[in-house]
C-alpha cells in the first residue's frame, strides 16, 4: 500500500463529504424565496459539485494535458449549444 | 513517448509504446465519449430552458410535485455510489483484489437502490396521473404546460435511469474481470474507464436534481 494511493483516498473522503454538504444546501436553500436567483445558486451548487467530481473522482486534476483539451473542447460546445440558442429563444421579448 | 521496449504483457496491444501508453489513450477515449454524451445530454437540458423560460409558472407548479425526499435520497446514494467508485478505481491500482470487488458490490448495490427509488417515484407519478397522455391530470390552468414538464421529466430521468442500468452491468462485467485476476495493478484501465462513465452519469443526476426536484419550491 503506497502513501500516493492513501493520499488519493483521503481526498476521495473529502470530495464525498462537500458534495454531502452541498446537496443539503442546495435543498435548504430552494424553500426561501430568492426570486431569479434560485436558479442560478442551484446552477452555481451543481457546477461546484460536478467541478469536484470530474477533477478529483475522474482524475482531472493529473491527467495529461490532451485529456484537459478533450474536456475544454467539449464544454465550449455545450457552450456554443446552449448560448447561441439561449441568444434567440431568450431574447425574442426584447423586440 | 518512451523508447523502452514494452513489458510483456497478456492485454498489451503492440501499437502502443508501453501499458502506460495503452492506458492513457484508452482513458483519452472515454474522455471523448463522455463528451457526446455531455452534448447529447446538453440537448435535453437545452429544451427544458427555453419551455422553462417559456412557462415558468406551469414548471413550478409541475415541479411541485415532484417527491423532493425521494430526489433528494437518490442524489445522496449517487454521491455515495461515486465514492465507492473511486475507492474501487483506487483499489484496483493498488493491485488490491479484494478491496476492489467489495467496491465494486456497494457501487453495484447503490445502483439498485437509486432504481428502486426511480422505479417508485414512476409507480406514484402513474397513480397520480402524471404520466403525459390522454390519462394526464392536473389543475386546469397549468394543463397542457405541465404535460410538457412532465415529458422532459420523464425523458431526462429515464435516459439517465437508462444510463445507470448499462453502468450496471458495465460493472458486473468489472466483476467478473476483477473475480478471474484480470484486473491487475498494472492493467486496471477498463476499472478506470468505467469509472468514468460512472462519474459522468452522477454528475447528469446532480444538475437534473435542482432543475426538476427544487424548482419552485419557495412558492408555497
Amino acid at each position: 500500500m503506497s502513501t500516493e494511493h492513501a493520499a488519493s483516498r483521503r481526498s476521495y473522503y473529502t470530495v464525498f463529504l462537500v458534495l454531502l454538504a452541498c446537496t443539503f444546501l442546495t435543498w435548504w436553500v430552494a424553500y426561501f424565496d430568492l426570486g431569479p436567483l434560485n436558479t442560478l445558486v442551484a446552477l452555481g451548487i451543481a457546477i461546484f459539485k460536478a467541478t469536484l467530481v470530474v477533477l478529483i473522482f475522474m482524475h482531472a486534476r493529473s491527467s495529461p494535458r490532451l485529456t484537459w483539451i478533450v474536456i475544454v473542447a467539449g464544454l465550449f460546445w455545450l457552450g456554443i449549444l446552449l448560448v447561441l440558442t439561449a441568444s434567440d429563444y431568450l431574447t425574442r421579448s426584447w423586440v | 513517448l518512451s523508447s523502452r521496449p514494452a513489458v510483456a504483457h497478456e492485454h498489451f496491444a503492440h501499437q502502443f509504446a508501453n501499458l502506460e501508453h495503452q492506458k492513457e489513450v484508452s482513458l483519452l477515449g472515454m474522455w471523448v465519449f463522455l463528451v457526446t454524451e455531455i452534448l447529447f445530454f446538453g440537448g435535453l437540458f437545452l429544451t427544458y430552458t427555453v419551455y422553462r423560460h417559456w412557462y415558468p409558472a406551469a414548471f413550478a407548479a409541475a415541479s411541485h410535485e415532484m417527491i423532493v425526499w425521494a430526489g433528494t435520497l437518490n442524489t445522496v446514494v449517487l454521491i455515495t455510489s461515486s465514492l465507492t467508485m473511486a475507492l474501487a478505481v483506487n483499489a484496483a491500482q493498488a493491485g488490491e483484489r479484494r478491496t476492489l470487488l467489495v467496491f465494486l458490490i456497494a457501487t453495484m448495490m447503490l445502483g439498485c437502490v437509486f432504481l428502486g427509488v426511480k422505479a417508485f417515484e414512476y409507480h406514484t407519478e402513474y397513480v397520480e396521473r402524471h404520466i403525459p397522455g390522454h390519462g394526464f391530470q392536473f389543475e386546469a390552468e397549468y394543463a397542457s404546460q405541465a404535460q410538457i414538464f412532465f415529458s422532459l421529466y420523464f425523458m431526462m430521468t429515464g435516459l439517465h435511469a437508462l444510463h445507470m442500468i448499462i453502468g450496471l452491468g458495465i460493472m458486473a462485467v468489472m466483476f467478473w474481470l476483477s473475480w478471474r485476476g484480470t484486473i491487475t495493478a498494472e492493467y486496471s484501465s477498463p476499472i478506470e474507464i468505467s469509472g468514468l462513465y460512472w462519474h459522468f452519469v452522477d454528475i447528469v443526476w446532480i444538475f437534473l436534481f435542482p432543475l426538476l426536484y427544487l424548482v419552485g419550491r419557495h412558492v408555497h
